[in-house]
């Protein structure tokens, strides 16, 4: 096992309120040291938003700017062109968004901020549906997953957001997962070095959301990297694709049997999502060509 | 002596609009078209474009993120300017409780617009009546002149209370009307409008978060420092309306009183109606019949001392409004019965809707109007006339 190698500096403290296990606040531990003190994060409702901390605490470093659900990248854009205009360009502009924020109701704005190619360093955590609400899909759950507005399993797909995003042609997107550490950290720093628009997706196996047992999340987030439900790759200027793990390693029956949200899959239906991951991971293949 | 010789300038509404923000040297200014107030937008990015603007111009997808930049980049400490109609001024709506909330001092230009359903694009004040609740500063403008110079009072304004500000003109009779406007020389408002240096703002050296949940007392307190911020308004909007006066010979009141003094009856009315209102008064004044014009400039917050000490004793008024809330009926009706209630010698007080959706009023209906409801009884709903 690797060591792990983020530089801690401090920037985000114990005491906040992300459930016992949470690997979203592993995540946002490595995202926060590796971007440092010069940055300003805008932070739409989401996990993360309760993670930051209710006034008058917080339990992260840089100033944090709570905005609505829809406005990530917009308000994200704002404070980046306010810094700008007041001579400081090198400031990183975080927005740390879920899901939520991201594939659903904050897509439009997000569309726009990509299109404009805004100098922000867009952060999704992403996972897989309104877990802060209690549990209902987003666009982001995945097919056949039981959530507390599709009691019976998710009738579609997950939306590609990175698909999404390459069509906009910004300089940086990647995939990141609280099992590879060390690759996330790797990709916070190239992000941070590129001026432009830089989204990282990073997948966060919610406990009680996916039901997941309290120490089993980075396990978790490892089996759906090794199944290939959740590739790891960077795609460069919309074109460019590079996968950071190579292979996909085992079917997705193991990932699906540690979620409560799979329980009671029949195998036609496990047939069905393994489909979907084989297509997928080929199409992946296919624009990576072996890269 | 601060007038360049040659600042008159023919302006539309909107371009007299671009201008005060040319002036007004924004440091962003989120940008989404609309008609009616498209040639403000391209009348700026041409400045931008021409290297007149130094600002931070975004051009987002919606009228939405539009506001939400704006939010966000004042509580970085940046000046910000945008401007909208109707549609766009509705979509924005959540956002404007947000600006407010937050404390941002962003001023907005808005171009009054009737909202659909139908689809329509003619001047009414609804739009940004509907918006009343919002804690935005609302001030009315008659011409592109008073838009140029509401613009640049409302800079002065907004920063040094931490209240956003709209400012409306009514769709094409001011937005698309062309008149000569007298843009002041840049050194002149560079004197008038200080540097925004707001005491809090998104800091690196400062971690403090903005917008953080909270508890019951602490949104309870942010209400009250709310308050407490809009009780300075009236004052503040005066002082800076008459120092305005005293640079460029033209001063501002959050109310205006034309020929009131001995009134006995009073039209009371906002927007481009003002100047026909003044065109029916003069008429009426010329037939023998005592009657005043009663311009509202700000209508948020309400000016209601002023408003008291305008109309008390005098016998009849007449609210013309052009908009109409369903179950209510004209909103500065409803505002006027309100201030006015309880008090003595208070006016009899009619509302119309007179040219809601833009339909044209003219001065010869107001002087109808006059001669007919100064003698009839009140109704307490607002009559509608054509």
């Amino acid at each position: 096992m690797e060591a792990i190698k983020y530089e801690e500096n401090g920037q985000f403290h114990s005491g906040h309120v992300a459930c016992a296990g949470c690997v979203e606040a592993l995540a946002l531990r490595v995202v926060l040291n590796t971007v440092g003190q010069d940055a300003v994060a805008v932070v739409p409702p989401s996990c993360t938003a309760v993670i930051c901390g209710g006034y008058p605490f917080s339990s992260v470093k840089i100033p944090v700017f709570h905005t609505t659900l829809e406005s990530g990248a917009a308000s994200a854009s704002g404070v980046k062109r306010a810094l700008v205009a007041k001579g400081k360009p090198d400031t990183t502009v975080l927005c740390l968004a879920g899901d939520g924020g991201t594939y659903d109701i904050g897509l439009q704005a997000l569309s726009s901020a990509a299109e404009r190619n805004e100098d922000i360093l867009y952060v999704c955590f992403d996972n897989e549906g309104y877990m802060n609400t209690g549990g209902q899909k987003s666009s982001s759950t995945p097919l056949n997953a039981v959530t507390g507005s599709t009691p019976a399993g998710k009738l579609t797909r997950k939306k590609n957001m990175v698909e999404i995003l390459a069509a906009h042609r910004i300089p940086y997107i990647a995939t990141a997962s609280p099992s590879d550490l060390n690759d996330l950290t790797d990709k916070v720093k190239k992000a941070k070095n590129i001026r432009g628009m830089k989204v990282l997706i990073i997948l966060i196996p919610c406990l009680p959301g996916w039901g997941v047992a309290d120490d089993r999340a980075v396990a978790c987030a490892r089996e759906a990297v090794n199944a290939g439900v959740f590739p790891l790759f960077e795609v460069e200027d919309g074109t460019k694709y590079t996968l950071n793990v190579k292979e996909k390693v085992q079917p997705v029956n193991s990932y699906l049997a540690m979620q409560k949200r799979y329980r009671q899959l029949s195998e036609e239906k496990i047939s069905a999502i393994q489909a979907d991951v084989d297509e997928d991971w080929q199409r992946l293949m296919d624009k990576t060509n072996g890269r | 002596m601060n007038k360049m010789p040659n600042s008159l300038q023919l302006l539309s509404g909107n371009h007299a609009v671009s201008w005060a923000a040319r002036l007004c040297k924004p440091d962003v200014a989120p940008l989404y078209p609309i008609t009616p107030q498209t040639p403000i937008l391209e009348k700026i990015t041409e400045f931008h474009a021409a290297g007149a603007m130094k600002t931070e111009l975004l051009t987002p997808e919606s009228e939405h993120s539009a506001m939400s930049a704006c939010i966000s980049a004042s509580l970085t400490g940046a000046r910000v300017f945008t401007a909208t109609s109707s549609q766009g001024l509705l979509l924005m709506h959540e956002l404007l409780h947000y600006a407010v909330g937050a404390r941002t001092a962003i001023v907005m230009f808005n171009v009054n617009r009737t909202p659909a359903s139908p689809w329509g694009f003619w001047p009414d004040q609804l739009d940004s009546l509907a918006q009343r609740d919002t804690g935005w500063i609302q001030l009315y403008s008659e011409t592109p002149q008073e838009s140029l110079d509401t613009v640049i009072q409302s800079f002065v304004l907004s920063e040094k209370l931490n209240l956003p500000c709209m400012i409306n003109h009514d769709a094409f009779y001011v937005s698309h009307s062309v008149e000569p406007v007298d843009v002041p020389d840049q050194g002149l408002v560079d004197g008038f409008l200080p540097p925004f240096a707001p005491e809090h703002m998104l800091d690196t050296n400062v971690g403090s978060s903005f917008g953080a949940p909270i508890d019951q007392a602490t949104w309870n307190r942010s209400r009250k420092e709310m308050a407490a911020a809009n009780d300075l308004v009236c004052d503040e909007i005066t002082k800076i309306g008459r120092e305005w006066g005293a640079l460029t010979g033209r001063s501002y009141e959050p109310l205006e009183k034309y020929r009131c003094d001995d009134a006995e009856v009073v039209v009371v009315t906002m927007g481009s109606m003002c100047g026909t209102a003044r065109e029916a008064i003069d008429d009426l004044r010329n037939q023998g019949i005592q009657a005043g014009l009663l311009k509202v400039r700000l209508f948020r917050p309400l000016p209601k001392q002023a408003l008291q000490d305008a109309l008390r004793g005098i016998p009849c008024a007449i609210v013309l409004d052009r908009n109409y809330s369903p179950g209510t009926g004209g909103i500065l009706h409803q505002e006027l019965k309100s201030v006015m209630y309880g008090q003595e010698n208070a006016p009899k007080i009619h509302g119309l809707l007179a040219g809601v959706g833009g339909l044209n009023v003219s001065a010869e209906n107001i002087r109808d109007w006059v001669k007919k409801y100064q003698k009839a009884k009140v109704e307490p709903e607002s009559q509608w006339v054509e």
